[in-house]
């Protein structure tokens, strides 16, 4: 049991009246009907899976009930800061020491990307339409 | 004005009506009350709740002019008048919720909503959903420590507190409207859950329940 710090409640509540809800940060594509299948397949099901500095929407479902975001380690498991909805992120890929970035930790970017997916969906699509 | 229909849930001619303890009370016959206990249990039933939701700045200005309180604008926070009897408690930063004594509700309704115009927000009138505990007696904290992992200590929970945790597995509204008594806001679904754990837990220590 571990204590997150709200934001909103501005202060430090018992981690079981929160859930996490996934990456924070993803952008819906301002214009659905004119986007590509691509680029709405990407908004819709693919997500960042670093391994280092990821920020996530998480919710304080049983306090205020209000979403915030959370820059969180994945191999620590360290959160290194809460934020509020419409903030920016203080701690980023550029934070990062140059031994993290050698040991292979990652940054997520933020944002819809398929990163690794790419490729993937470009083979399948050229299947498809072949 | 306020263009939104407005109805009271509460029927003319008093009809007799049921707190959500009203089964179990009815089911445990005579109530405990033991002597020297350590925890006194009281439900105070058909009280007014309602739920304003909206900007700090219109709503402040609003409860003061028909309640002649502040609204809390601190988190975790919570405003008594001088009766004790009417109170608001911030939720979260656009949402508290007013508690008045049982037949107030409609009529502060309509007032907040005259005072507030075509602003935006929204009120609900939430009493028959909720039911509010009492908690009193030199164990009461002992009762809570057992049964919230909020912290409870008198440091961190001073008078004038209120947050809505964890609780038995369920969730309640607590705070602490003065020095002696803790109040628990409970989901009428949970009342006789939230009941019974309490009396459960304040077995070691002895407990009155009043009605
Ligand atoms: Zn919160």
């Amino acid at each position: 049991m571990f204590h997150i710090y709200c934001p909103y409640c501005e202060e430090h509540r018992e981690e079981e009246e929160f859930h996490p809800k996934g990456q924070a940060h993803i952008q819906r594509p301002v214009d659905p009907e004119a986007c590509s299948d691509e680029a709405w397949g990407d908004y819709l099901f693919f997500r960042d899976n670093p391994r280092g500095i990821h920020h996530e929407l998480w919710v304080h479902a049983v306090g205020c009930r209000k979403f915030f975001n959370i820059t969180r380690h994945t191999v620590s498991y360290e959160i290194l800061e809460t934020y509020k909805m419409g903030e920016k992120p203080s701690i980023t890929a550029a934070d990062l020491s140059e031994k993290d970035k050698q040991a292979g930790v990652q940054a997520a970017s933020g944002g819809w990307q398929t990163v690794g997916a790419r490729p993937e969906s470009e083979a399948l699509n050229k299947e498809a339409r072949a | 004005m306020s263009d939104v229909k407005e109805f009271d849930t509460r029927p003319a001619g008093n009809p007799s009506a049921e707190s959500p303890l009203a089964w179990t009370f009815h089911r445990q016959g005579v109530l405990p009350r033991d002597a020297n206990a350590g925890v006194r249990l009281r439900e105070k039933s058909f009280l007014g709740h309602l739920i304003l939701r909206g900007g700090a700045i219109i709503l402040d200005e609003a409860v003061r002019e028909v309640l002649g309180m502040a609204l809390p604008a601190r988190p975790n926070t919570l405003t008594l008048d001088e009766s004790g009897e009417r109170s608001i408690q911030w939720l979260s930063p656009d949402e508290w919720l007013v508690i008045v004594p049982g037949g107030e509700e409609f009529a502060l309704e309509s007032r907040l909503r005259k005072a507030m115009g075509q602003a935006h927000y929204s009120i609900i009138n939430v009493s028959g959903g909720q039911t509010v505990f009492t908690l009193q007696g030199e164990k009461a904290r002992e009762v809570l420590m057992k049964s919230t992992l909020y912290d409870v200590h008198t440091q961190a929970f001073p008078v004038g507190k209120g947050v809505s945790t964890v609780f038995a597995k369920s969730t309640v509204v607590l705070r602490r409207p003065n020095e002696d008594s803790w109040e628990l806001v409970v989901r009428r679904s949970f009342a006789d859950y939230c009941y019974r754990w309490l009396l459960d837990a304040a077995a070691e220590y002895g407990a009155i329940v009043e009605r």
